[in-house]
């Protein structure tokens, strides 16, 4: 078998043909291979959801997929969500709420929260807690982050 | 991570071809990938071979209704079983279990059998399993074998499952009389964190059972042989007094999530917990899907 394996994957809407490494893990080829470096490796074991993106509609920690078994899969960064350089709904009420101090859990956070938020338009202050519950803020901002979710629910794009 | 090569069968033929073509040690499947990609980076786990088994034609994702079961394929998210409503209805407590497993990410890769046949001695879906007597089909070119999941882990990160096997299903029994389960879990903090102990409690018609996680080599079962636990007029003394014969058949260990002393007596905490809610919940004749978090 060779050293590395093609890869077809749709990200943020746009297909890419990748060669990857059998280890390296999804988060490694968004970072690397893509230089999509908004989704934070920390942890690197499921741990803190630094690295979340969305396969699909749904959140998955992207250092817990193999860049190989992504082939086939539609995946969005946190570089997909605003459209024509804007600011999405989502990431404009992190602003409005001043629920980002360092930033580095940020694109994790928010990208969790959109997965919520697709599935759950109106989730209560407990369903945010739960949905981001796979997310860790070194700088323990989690009240404003929890805030800016429910703004974002409750505004018009949401 | 040190090297290996990755294989994506397309039917379990092609499977069996290539785990039949790997010495037993050299390969792992992968399913959700959860536990083995963090296995893997460390380097605890070093396959040559990994047999990712989401692309089998004749084993996809899916939960079907089999002869008096429930049967859950192998490549399911957990995600996908606690939102199926046959689950919801029959099987709250593995709900409530399976909805404890690291956080909504974990739970959209992870899969049942994966969290069995990773065989960590805390695995949150055991207990839940095990009072549900759920069967591990494991399936080889000579067909199906079914093992309960309480003898398929045979201890930490070990399993009955066989060279050339696949865990292709599990299989949970529909109970047939009435009964009332709650889980409980002991953990540090809610989310992403590995369980200090966890059971489940079953209450049916004059039997009470409990199965214990986290407080042993691997999860087991205990029967309340007295019938008291399924008395709803027992005093508080005498129901006491057999929940203590019941959790002095844990052999906790001390390690870094809690102390073996701490650990036997909030066995006993949640156990009565946990009972109080089955019991009562047998008695409402509805199964109880409230969750009940002991941390």
């Amino acid at each position: 078998m060779s050293d590395t394996s093609p890869v077809q994957v749709t990200v943020n809407g746009a297909a890419r043909s990748l060669d990857v490494s059998t280890t390296e893990t999804l988060l490694d080829a968004l970072r690397w291979d893509l230089d999509l470096t908004g989704s934070k490796e920390c942890c690197a074991e499921g741990e803190c959801g630094a690295c979340t993106v969305l396969v699909g509609d749904r959140a998955v920690n992207a250092c817990l997929v193999l860049a190989v078994e992504a082939d086939g899969l539609d995946i969005t960064t946190i570089e997909g969500l605003g459209a024509g350089g804007d600011l999405s709904p989502l990431q404009d009420a992190f602003l409005q709420t001043g629920a980002i101090q360092c930033g580095f859990c940020i694109p994790g956070m928010v990208m969790a929260a959109q997965a919520l938020l697709n599935e759950n338009p109106s989730p209560t202050p407990a369903d945010v807690r739960e949905g981001l519950a796979g997310n860790l803020c070194r700088c323990a901002g989690y009240q404003r982050i929890v805030d800016a979710v429910l703004l974002a629910a409750e505004g018009p794009a949401a | 991570m040190r090297p290996f090569a990755y294989a994506r069968p397309g039917s379990l033929a092609e499977a069996f071809d290539l785990l039949e073509d790997a010495e037993p040690g050299d390969v792992r499947m992968i399913v959700g990938g959860t536990d083995l990609i963090v296995g893997l980076q460390s380097g605890k786990i070093a396959p040559r071979l990994v047999v990712d088994l989401k692309h089998l034609a004749d084993l996809p994702a899916g939960i079907a209704e089999i002869d008096g079961a429930i049967s859950i394929a192998a490549p399911t998210s957990l995600t996908d079983i606690i939102a199926d409503e046959r689950v919801r209805a029959s099987f709250p407590a593995l709900v409530d279990a399976a909805s404890t497993v690291g956080s909504v990410q974990i739970r959209n890769r992870a899969s049942l059998t994966g969290n069995i046949c990773n065989a960590s001695p805390a695995f949150d879906t055991a207990t839940a399993l095990l009072i549900h007597d759920a069967v591990v089909v494991l399936t080889s070119r000579a067909g199906n074998r079914r093992v309960p999941v309480a003898d398929f882990v045979l201890g930490p990160r070990s399993t009955d499952l066989r060279h050339g096997e696949i865990a292709t299903a599990v299989e949970l029994p529909l109970p047939t009389a009435p009964m009332g389960t709650k889980f409980a879990r002991l953990t540090r903090r809610r989310g992403v964190d590995l369980a200090t102990l966890s059971l489940c409690c079953a209450v049916g018609a004059g039997r009470a059972r409990f199965a214990f996680g986290a407080v042993a080599p691997r999860p087991f079962v205990v029967t309340d042989e007295s019938g008291v636990l399924a008395d709803p007029e027992a005093g508080a003394h005498d129901r006491d007094r057999a929940l203590l014969e019941l959790t002095a058949q844990a052999r906790p260990i001390s390690d870094l999530r809690a102390g073996r002393d701490y650990r036997q007596a909030m066995l006993l905490v949640l156990s009565r917990r946990a009972h109080e809610a089955a019991l009562a919940s047998f008695h409402d004749g509805a199964l109880n899907a409230t969750p009940l978090n002991g941390g």
